[in-house]
């Protein structure tokens, strides 16, 4: 096999690693928020607040466990596979930013603000708690 | 139960193109721009954004296309949902705020929220106004 076709090959096995993340993170985020509308109903957006910290977490703790110093080893498709296909399929800044219009077209303005206000406050916080927990697995002695 | 599961086909279908969509324009971004503050995600989250506020305003008239179920779960839920994403976003931010690059890093969360909701608003507006035309 050629170079050029190995590559192409390399390339379209990674589309379907980061598809496949996609699907799983996709489905994860609906299904939650079919538990949502089942058990709370419409309203404040739990759900997406839930995904995208939860989601954040995750890519936090992720990315500092397979990371060169970290405990785990993960292959580079691997890492595309949780990071950009799972967690990113999971998350959500689309259905974020249509939920924050939407509070604010039913004249809901102070959960609008609490919304804005604290989910990049809990985005963040998500991440840098991941990343510290994982740097604190990778400290420790053993495998 | 037959319509949860036709649901989830739509998500799932959806969700593969988008996650891919993303992946794809985000790195021609990165390439094209450098990487050194994270454009391909923000580029990747503002352009969803509008999209959505077209296809929000196109629904809300209750007719049409996206007012039906699996169209909307196919391309808001499903392909929107994935294209777009916060936990890069979340690392990416970190990552800059730990290199001590605390200007990008503001910067970042500044322009994604903000550029943010005016796009998503002036997608919406779009929308309503597409719709309204004969």
């Amino acid at each position: 096999m050629s170079a050029r076709r190995s590559e192409m090959l390399d390339r379209a096995v990674l589309y379907g690693y980061i598809a496949a993340g996609s699907v799983i993170g996709g489905l994860a985020r609906h299904l939650l928020a079919l538990a949502q509308h089942a058990l709370l109903g419409p309203g404040f957006p739990w759900a997406t607040l839930t995904v995208n910290v939860t989601g954040s977490l995750l890519i936090g703790f992720y990315a500092a466990i397979t990371a060169p110093d970290g405990r785990l080893f993960a292959s580079s498709r691997q890492r595309q596979f949780v990071m950009t296909g799972i967690c990113g399929g999971y998350t959500t800044f689309s259905g974020f930013s249509l939920e924050m219009l939407d509070l604010l077209h039913h004249g809901h303005a102070l959960a609008a603000l609490i919304y804005l206000g604290s989910s990049p406050v809990a985005w963040l916080l998500a991440a840098w708690l991941g990343l510290l927990a994982a740097t604190r697995l990778n400290r420790l002695k053993g495998t | 139960m037959i319509e949860v599961v036709t649901g989830l086909l739509f998500v799932a279908l959806g969700s593969a193109l988008g996650g891919m969509a993303r992946f794809f324009v985000s790195g021609w971004v990165a390439r094209r721009i450098g990487e050194t503050f994270p454009w391909g995600t923000l580029i990747v989250n503002l352009s969803g954004a509008f999209v959505i506020g077209v296809f929000g305003a196109l629904a809300s008239t209750g007719r049409g296309w996206f007012a039906t179920p699996g169209p909307w779960l196919f391309a808001v839920t499903g392909f929107l949902g994935c294209y777009t994403t916060v936990s890069s976003f979340s690392l990416q931010t970190l990552t800059l705020a730990r290199q001590g690059e605390a200007l990008r890093a503001a910067c970042n969360v500044m322009f994604t929220l903000v550029l943010g909701l005016v796009v998503v608003a002036l997608g919406y507006a779009s929308g309503r106004w597409w719709s309204v035309l004969p």
